[in-house]
């Protein structure tokens, strides 16, 4: 139980760090598209909110596995498939969870508009540093957001796990694996255990966020 | 404004009109399928004969058959709950027995329809030699079994590699299915190089290596089949369990390689 715990931890972690990494660029990329493919590209990182895990995790088996693009590259590392894999279940989990994060940044960064972008341009601050310096830290409450959203949804994976995962303990098997193999196997003691941690936790995170949204508001205000 | 509102609002209704009418179609048709149908658990292993038996069963009698597949543990826990299945066609005669013993299961009505074979299966032609010797020496990154808490084959999978002294040595290499289905799908995909798999599963593959595991290194995989509490006044159901036991069921079974009784 505990190594499940310890494992799903790990893995919201390292996911939501990848995509802070990669979805607060795309977000602010895509909350200054002004044509037609910033559409489409939106749409596309949210699929995963409508597809069922499934459907990801079918083309994460192609993906990953030893008939895949990317087994050239993975040949390189002398890996044969990425499944039944911690790395494996990061790649799932940052498609996965990719719209929680960017959605809210991107809403945050169209929310500022470009006017602070623009002045802190004219006063001849370098692109980088206007990003850093201004964007990033007006568009706090969306990127705090995001990060909670995707640390949350991460922990509660299940489909995308059970397809790629192959249930391996300590590695791959992570909770909501743990609680449908303690339901299956009709051990609803730890399952029952498992299960409230995981509505209190889910519960928890969903309340903080919307005091904080509820806070943001009225500090704007 | 108020005008474009109630254009609006006429619009909405009469898309949820239309939906809920295209949502009221299938539906309609699964209840009257329901009606004359038999709802069957299948262990996974059996998928492919049961498909088939379903069919030939179907175009004799006129019954019709909805097969489920998973793993027995799986569809034990759910039977627990109250799911709708008439009869059960598990992997294992521990589960049944107990189905009857808790009142689920028609007393008398167990079985056995099949004894199943545990075989190490490769994708990779001459990756299995005819000893199984790859297990203690052989290259490989994963072997796929199906989880051995709920799935009998994944039990028989264990007690082989104990019975080999090389289950601590292969711990880590392990990968589990939920199902034998999903074992051998990680297995046939090429995701895991090794796994033991139901021969029944393998038996019409042409390709790949196998090796069929000896009888004496794990226990017999004994399945039975039991009626449900839900189908003992079903005479479909009924029928489909005396069908397994004709010469035709029995011809069919042990053509996915299963001994039957004789």
């Amino acid at each position: 139980m505990w190594p499940a715990v310890a494992l799903s931890l790990e893995l919201a972690t390292v996911t939501t760090c990848v995509l802070l990494l990669l979805g607060v660029p795309l977000a602010w990329a895509l909350a200054r598209a002004n044509s037609w493919w910033g559409e489409a590209v939106s749409a596309l990182v949210a699929l995963p909110i409508v597809l069922p895990p499934t459907v990801i995790g079918f083309y994460l088996l192609i993906l990953l596995g030893p008939h895949g693009p990317l087994a050239p590259i993975l040949a390189h590392f002398g890996l044969r498939t990425l499944a039944f894999s911690f790395p494996g279940l990061v790649i799932g989990s940052v498609v996965y969870s990719l719209p929680f994060m960017v959605q809210p940044v991107r809403n945050a960064f169209r929310e500022l508009g470009p006017a602070p972008w623009e002045a802190a341009l004219t006063l001849r601050a370098r692109p980088l540093d206007a990003f850093f310096a201004v964007a990033l830290p007006l568009a706090q409450g969306g990127i705090i957001t995001g990060t909670i959203l995707a640390f949350a949804h991460t922990l509660g994976e299940f489909g995308v796990v059970l397809m790629i995962g192959g249930d391996i303990p300590g590695r791959t098997e992570v909770l909501s694996i743990v609680i449908f193999n303690d339901v299956d196997t009709m051990q609803w003691g730890q399952a029952g255990v498992l299960a409230a941690g995981m509505a209190l936790f889910s519960f928890a995170v969903v309340l903080v966020t919307f005091l904080a949204e509820k806070r943001m508001a009225r500090l704007r205000a | 404004m108020l005008t474009s509102k109630s254009a609006a609002r006429r619009r909405f209704t009469a898309w949820l009109g239309a939906f809920a009418l295209a949502a009221m179609l299938p539906m309609s048709a699964l209840n009257a399928a329901r009606a004359a149908s038999v709802p069957v658990a299948v262990a996974a292993n059996f998928t492919a004969p049961a498909k088939e038996l379903a069919a030939n069963f179907q175009l004799a009698t006129g019954n019709t058959l909805v097969l489920s597949f998973g793993a027995s543990g799986a569809f034990f826990t759910q039977i627990g709950q109250g799911a709708p299945f008439e009869i059960f066609l598990s992997a294992d005669s521990v589960r049944p027995k107990k189905l009857v013993e808790s009142g689920l299961g028609v007393q008398g009505s167990e079985f056995t329809y099949a004894t199943g074979k545990l075989v190490l299966w490769s994708a990779t032609p001459g990756l299995v030699d005819n000893q199984g010797k790859v297990l203690s020496d052989g290259k490989f990154a994963h072997l796929a079994i199906a989880a051995p808490k709920s799935a009998p084959y994944g039990e028989a999978a264990i007690e082989t590699m104990k019975a080999l002294n090389v289950y601590d040595q292969l711990q880590n290499r392990i990968v589990v299915g939920e199902s034998i289905n999903q074992a051998y799908q990680f297995t046939a995909s090429g995701s895991a190089e090794l796994g033991f798999v139901a021969y029944s599963q393998v038996i019409r593959e042409k390709k790949g290596s196998e090796w069929l595991v000896p009888q004496n290194l794990y226990k017999p995989i004994t399945q039975d089949a039991v009626l449900l509490k839900t189908g003992e006044n079903d005479p479909a159901a009924q029928a489909f369990l005396a069908y397994l036991k004709t010469p035709a069921a029995l011809k069919i079974i042990r053509s996915y390689g299963y001994v039957t009784a004789p």
